[in-house]
């Protein structure tokens, strides 16, 4: 017998991150490792359990088989639940109209059956490539406060980057009256953060509809919200204030990680009541040698470091071999950089080896062509061999 | 049921008083080591990855922080329906209590022994750091026939290292025991008991009844060395390395071993990797002006100082301008701005304020207890 819930989640990680290229070609989005131990789906899913949520359906599309091992039966996130727990809802063979996931209001549509079962009053939907701490619970008494069909979390934003947000135009106490996705000249700076609650017997009336229209994309941004705001219904604004940043690109993956050793940045992981969860790696401490110099950098266990490391995120189980320089760079886990090797700018995937005196990414200084630098990526597994050069804002989907 | 099961037994209070300042507030099993493991961590998943799912850990006192450390058994994959583990308190029966030595531990926990199913028992302590395959001592045991098989190490012994009860033993030609001695006292190279120990569950709980009913208290005084010519008792040479704890300074000196890549590939061998609670602590961050030479260092330490051939348990702070050289700085210890540390052990959540200077010596490094103030 399944008990009734107030509110489950529903968290959209079925996603490609065609964006991440070769961070992504083997697992979706929500499962690329971020600051040091986490990969991006802990964010969403520790703040659901730190909110009260015991019930979360994670909606998988893409690449699905890292995930759903990281997942589990959701131990690591105490979501291993009697009643509710931690599901991992890929699409399914029905007895008619069988489909892959068309669009996010359509991945939420195939599982109405999932979500009935918990006969919730609330449902919020979250996606699952944003790094930011919330307090989803603040958000639903604000719902139930506004007596609102769909609340939509917001943040402000500098007005020149508001045209490249899904932007709320509201009035003062919130109530949305219209919504304008990358608008040119924008009306306000409240940008949709792609986390909604919806009073669950609205929402699926709307899905419900949406999928009879055959012209529609189901797409919540699209489809749901638009359709929603023409009928009038309540439909609110919450301001979210706090570190909350979209890593879908190199570039703001890079910066995301970076901003976790930036002292002035409101990301605090070390908060004791809102901990981030993820599943560990059973290694020792790391080890940092004699030779070794380790400045401004976040390390993890299991690494060992015999080299020179600053402004750098290290993950389980990396190794810097004596003499080699790693600066302002992300190594996932198990990635080893040879003696002498220089990795600058650069994102380094899981278990990737670079060999002795290789060179990879450059400082943006030394790189005469602006146009030409970026943060240098090499996916997961791949060998650079000895003495290579990689230039910045490379992408190796292969060995070299 | 295949034939080779086995049932393990942890001791987690044996030799308690070796190490007293670190005893006092918990058992020997919970004694934290290496950054981020209890002393029963290392038997624990030796067991696990030797296949061993039945496993009894006995107490006796100050068992709060074992339980706390253990919960479930989750981590070590022992939450489980068939097996897996069990705590088990004194006072099980009426009849138990308070034990003195092993044989009336083992009496206390008869219950447990005599309701399991498995065909052998494997008994260890909690005061020897090693990666050790058990399978490779079960495995002897069944082949060369014995009644109780001993795991041994050979080592060279200084007259520091023999205390009261270092256990030696002597072989004869085919391998059986022919001597033990308890405590001896002239240096020299020993065959010393690791105090592991196989036999079957059969003789065991014939040993617990005879010896029960006679009041005998000490395992390796009644069964080693005075029943050798009764039972056939072999030795199991373990080649691994072995760190063994039985003082402050052996504690030390163990720890400190692990900054040795050899020794720490030895015991953190990724194969057979030991496990610990988790504590979802964020990575270690270092500031601008750490440096950090020759340390081993956990999860969720914020470094800013200078740290030196030392052992940072999981959310240690050392602020700028601290210098910690040769210490072990337990969980949650905070040192603050311009703190000189050297041979130091501070054990859970202390503080080290301002300025302090604290220096031990190579061979008398100064414990700080739990939770003080400096």
């Amino acid at each position: 017998m399944i008990r009734k819930k107030e509110w489950i989640s529903m968290l959209l990680a079925g996603g490609r991150g065609s964006r991440l290229y070769a961070l992504t070609t083997k697992l979706a989005k929500p499962a690329v490792p971020f600051g040091g131990k986490y990969r991006i789906i802990d964010f969403p899913l520790s703040n659901c359990v730190n909110s009260g949520i015991d019930t979360v359906g994670v909606l998988t599309q893409y690449q699905p088989l890292v995930l759903s091992e990281y997942l589990g039966n959701g131990q690591p996130w105490d979501l291993d639940r009697a009643n509710g727990g931690v599901f991992v809802l890929p699409p399914y063979e029905k007895s008619s109209g069988s489909d892959w996931y068309r669009g996010t209001a359509n991945a939420i549509y195939q599982n109405i059956n999932f979500i009935e079962r918990y006969d919730p009053e609330y449902v919020l939907i979250l996606s699952g490539d944003h790094i930011y701490k919330m307090d989803y619970s603040k958000m639903l008494e604000f719902h139930k406060e506004k007596q609102a069909d769909c609340t939509i979390a917001v943040l402000q934003v500098p007005m020149e980057e508001a045209s490249r947000f899904g932007i709320m135009n509201a009035n003062e106490d919130g109530q949305i009256y219209e919504f304008e996705e990358k608008p040119k000249q924008p009306k306000s700076n409240l940008a949709s953060m792609g986390i909604y609650i919806f009073t669950w017997s609205k929402l699926k009336k709307y899905l419900e509809e949406d999928e009879a229209d055959p012209n529609s994309s189901n797409d919540f941004g699209k489809n749901i919200i638009p359709a929603m705001l023409k009928d009038q219904q309540k439909m609110y604004a919450y301001a979210f204030e706090g570190y909350w940043k979209d890593v879908g690109t190199i570039d703001s993956l890079w910066e995301a990680n970076m901003d976790l050793l930036n002292p002035n940045v409101p990301l605090e992981l070390y908060d004791p009541t809102w901990k981030i969860y993820s599943r560990n790696a059973d290694m020792p401490p790391h080890y940092i040698s004699s030779q070794a110099k380790v400045q401004n950098s976040m390390v993890c266990e299991g690494c060992q470091v015999e080299g020179d490391v600053e402004f750098s995120v290290l993950f389980a189980g990396a190794v810097i071999e004596p003499g080699a320089v790693v600066h302002d760079s992300i190594l996932m886990p198990g990635a080893v950089v040879k003696k002498d090797a220089i990795v600058e700018y650069a994102i380094i995937a899981e278990d990737v080896v670079v060999g002795e005196g290789a060179k990879i990414g450059e400082r943006p200084e030394n790189c005469p062509d602006k146009e030409a630098w970026g943060v240098a990526v090499v996916g997961a597994g791949i060998h650079i061999s000895p003495k290579a050069v990689i230039p910045p804002k490379a992408m190796i989907e292969q060995d070299v | 049921m295949r034939e080779d099961t086995v049932l393990g037994i942890i001791f987690s209070n044996m030799h308690d008083d070796t190490i007293g300042e670190l005893t006092n507030i918990r058992t020997m099993g919970s004694v934290p080591f290496g950054g981020r493991y209890r002393f029963i961590d290392f038997p624990l998943s030796n067991m696990v990855n030797s296949g061993i799912t039945n496993v009894g850990v006995v107490t006796k006192s100050n068992y709060q922080s074992l339980l706390d450390h253990i919960g479930s058994g989750r981590e070590w994959d022992l939450s489980r329906k068939v097996g897996g583990l069990n705590i088990l308190p004194p006072f099980s029966n009426t009849h138990s209590g308070i034990y003195r030595g092993r044989l009336q531990a083992l009496a206390g926990i008869s219950d447990y022994i005599e309701s399991h199913r498995s065909q052998y028992v494997l008994m260890v302590d909690c005061d020897i750091i090693s990666n050790v395959d058990y399978r490779e001592i079960i495995k002897q045991h069944i082949a060369s026939g014995a009644d109780i098989t001993v795991m041994y190490q050979k080592l060279d012994m200084a007259r520091a290292d023999l205390l009261d009860d270092t256990t030696a033993f002597g072989f004869d030609s085919n391998g059986r025991i022919n001597d033990v001695m308890i405590g001896p006292t002239v240096p020299g190279t020993y065959n010393i008991y690791q105090n592991v120990t196989v036999l079957s569950r059969e003789l065991l709980c014939r040993i617990i009844s005879e010896t029960s009913q006679r009041n005998q208290i000490s395992f390796k005084k009644e069964i080693l060395q005075n029943s050798f010519d009764r039972f056939n008792i072999q030795g199991f040479e373990n080649t691994s390395v072995s760190l063994n704890i039985h003082s402050l300074k052996s504690y030390f000196d163990a720890n400190m071993k692990l900054l040795d890549p050899m020794v720490r590939s030895a015991v953190f061998n990724p194969q057979n990797p030991i496990y610990t609670k988790i504590k979802d602590e964020v990575p270690a961050k270092y500031g601008t002006s750490a440096q950090v030479s020759n340390s081993l260092v956990a999860d969720g330490c914020i470094i800013d100082g200078t740290v030196e051939n030392s052992i940072i348990f999981r959310g240690v702070k050392i602020a700028k301008g601290a210098v910690v050289k040769n210490c072990i700085l337990m969980q949650g210890t905070t040192v603050n701005e311009g703190c000189n540390l050297n041979y130091v052990i501070s054990d859970k959540d202390v503080t080290v304020r301002e300025n302090r200077m604290l220096m031990g010596f190579e061979t008398y490094p100064i414990y700080i207890s739990k939770g003080s103030v400096v």
